[in-house]
């Protein structure tokens, strides 16, 4: 019954999806391709952000830790 | 044009509509600007009302979405055309023959190309076939198609009893035959259907006299002249009375009919901003002071072209203040009143009367019958020395034929229906309906939580759908599931980010249909999320200054 309510909710979702997007006027290969491209590109910003975003603020976390390393002994 | 703020109008009071809070304040009121005036002439205005529309902007995120999804429509137009170009996908739209290829395009611009590839593709919610009068219901041809909407096919079978709210239907005059139409049967067995020839030679008969006499009582004015068609009107008879020369101030949003026959003229056409009388005064200032373009003479004559009741917005002229502007500059105004004729004012006489002015001070009134009469052609009405004017001078007097003489005892029988000529008062209370109909529609609209331009009394009522997507879901989900026509209107009639459904409310709509339909498009506007008006008013309307007589309810 929840599994129910949970496809309906889905399946308006996506028709909210289409409607805004312009895809609801498109022909079905052209609804697709246009779904395939998007999904490809959220695919690899999520990627992206899973490798590289760690290693970023790490990096970036040891740069500000050593400049106010440096200022408080220059203060000192 | 393409202005994504809705509208930046309402004598420019926008800036502190949006300062003020949410809520409390929807409304953009101006006071009626000829009070002082009225009390300098002595003469009694016993209308003093706010003038009360709105012309709400979109969320910013709404517009964004209209955009973007103008933006894939486009790349998946390119790609396409790349297509069809390249021979891999037949093409089925017009194309230049192989010989021609090498000359300048023919089907290149914007325009096609917005024709071609999105158009096309909601375009079966247009031109859709009827088979039944435009009464308040009517039945509807059911087609399909079967390779995207390029060529459609009728299924045979008929939807019928579909609730019409598209039709120009505003008093209930364009329906079946009844017995109060049996002297159109008379006169179609006196004079049959054709006329077989303009005015000037022998097309004008003694209907068309008893028309023009009956058409000048109406709206009480000295004469009147009518024409076949009502577009013609507005195209055949401006460069009758304007020449090279010139000046003609026209409305930003005026009609096609309007703009052809300023152009065919070849007077200079200066263009000011919709219903804004400081944009207006500014171009009358410069016109007065400045003169002609290179010689600096005086004009030889100014023109005011507006309309009465604009279609598209639902936005009603601001005429004292119009009227006030062309007394100060001695310019000359003609009103298109296609819309407000029989549909505004309290006994229907047009926005003369609902403003409470004289008709006298507006030098060419022009209407059609289309509208609020069930027929078709158009008149011009004013002083007698100008109708006499345009009877020799106007081109469709010259050239077109004149008007068949069932249309004109149809529209006969009209006028008096309505100024009560018959002997009974159901004139009136149509007019009367049509008024509570349009107010209780307006505001249960906007209750609901709809964007709904213009103003308040205007019996044409846009709302705002902005998205393509959303335009074609609203118009097949409007007639498939819930049996109601309605008219979507997209890009070269509108601003690109504003498409709109439009509702014609009309006379003949009982309280039930009107029901229906409000219920179905709250069940639409939920199902396709379009309730985007961030001021939701109550149910008991703010109370506004009407010291003037009031349509009871």
């Amino acid at each position: 019954m929840d599994l129910r309510r949970v496809k309906e909710y889905f399946s308006w979702l996506y028709y909210q999806y289409q409607i805004i997007s312009c895809c609801a006027v498109l022909e079905p290969w052209e609804q697709s391709m246009f779904n395939t491209i998007l999904l490809t590109i959220i695919a690899m910003v999520v990627y992206t952000a899973y490798v590289f975003i760690p290693i970023h603020i790490r990096l970036a976390w040891e740069f500000f830790s050593k400049i106010c390393g440096y200022h408080s002994t220059t203060a000192n | 044009m393409a202005n994504p703020g809705g509208g930046t109008v309402c004598n420019g009071k926008l800036h502190n509509h949006k300062k003020q809070s949410n809520g409390s304040q929807r409304r953009n009121c101006t006071k009626n600007g000829i009070v002082k005036e009225a009390q300098q002439n002595g003469k009694p205005h016993f209308y003093d009302k706010l003038i009360v529309e709105s012309f709400e902007e979109a969320p910013l995120h709404v517009v964004v979405f209209t955009y973007m999804a103008y933006g894939i429509g486009t790349l998946f137009g390119y790609l396409r055309d790349f297509l069809r170009n390249w021979g891999i996908e037949k093409c089925n739209a017009a194309v230049e023959r192989k010989e021609q290829k090498d000359f300048v395009p023919l089907y290149q611009d914007f325009e096609n190309f917005y024709t071609r590839n999105l158009y096309m593709r909601i375009r079966d919610n247009w031109n859709r076939p009827i088979c039944s009068a435009p009464g308040p219901l009517f039945d509807v041809m059911e087609r399909v198609s079967d390779d995207y909407n390029w060529t459609f096919r009728f299924t045979g079978r008929i939807i019928k009893d579909v609730i019409n709210m598209g039709s120009y239907n505003f008093l209930g005059l364009a329906d079946k035959y009844d017995e109060s139409m049996k002297t159109i049967k008379d006169v179609l067995e006196v004079y049959g259907t054709g006329v077989a020839s303009t005015r000037h030679e022998m097309g004008t008969l003694d209907k068309h006299k008893e028309l023009e006499d009956l058409v000048a009582k109406f709206l009480n004015v000295e004469a009147a002249m009518v024409f076949g068609m009502g577009f013609a009107t507005n195209s055949m008879n401006i460069p009758a009375l304007v020449g090279k020369g010139c000046l003609i101030l026209s409305d930003e949003l005026n009609h096609t009919s309007l703009v052809l026959g300023a152009r065919l003229s070849g007077a200079t056409i200066r263009v000011f901003k919709h219903n804004n009388t400081q944009s207006l005064e500014k171009l009358l200032r410069d016109a007065v002071i400045y003169g002609q373009p290179r010689t600096r003479r005086a004009w030889k004559k100014i023109l005011i072209l507006v309309e009465g009741t604009y279609s598209m917005e639902g936005s009603i002229v601001h005429l004292p203040q119009i009227l006030a502007l062309k007394k100060k500059y001695k310019a000359y105004l003609y009103i298109d009143e296609a819309h407000s004729i029989g549909a505004v004012g309290p006994t229907g006489r047009g926005v003369t009367e609902f403003f409470g002015l004289d008709p006298h001070e507006v030098d060419v009134l022009m209407g059609t019958f289309t509208k609020s009469f069930g027929a078709s052609g158009g008149y011009i009405a004013g002083r007698k020395d100008l109708v006499d004017y345009l009877r020799v001078h106007s081109h469709s007097a010259v050239y077109a034929t004149s008007m068949s003489p069932p249309i004109a005892e149809q529209i006969i029988r009209s006028l008096k229906f309505i100024m009560g000529l018959d002997g009974t008062t159901q004139g009136l209370q149509r007019v009367q309906q049509l008024a509570k109909n349009t107010r209780y529609f307006r505001q249960r609209l906007q209750e609901m939580g709809f964007i709904i331009y213009g103003n308040e009394n205007a019996s044409v009522v846009p709302l705002l759908l902005y998205m393509p997507g959303k335009v074609a879901a609203f118009a097949r989900h409007m007639l498939q599931e819930k049996k109601i026509g309605v008219v979507v209107v997209g890009f070269p009639a509108t601003p690109l980010a504003e498409a709109r459904a439009r509702f014609c409310v009309s006379a003949s709509h009982t309280r039930e249909m009107l029901d229906t339909v409000l219920e179905a498009l709250d069940e639409t506007g939920d199902l396709l999320r379009l309730k985007y008006s961030r001021h939701k008013k109550s149910a008991r309307p703010e109370l506004y200054d009407e010291t003037s007589f009031e349509l009871e309810d």
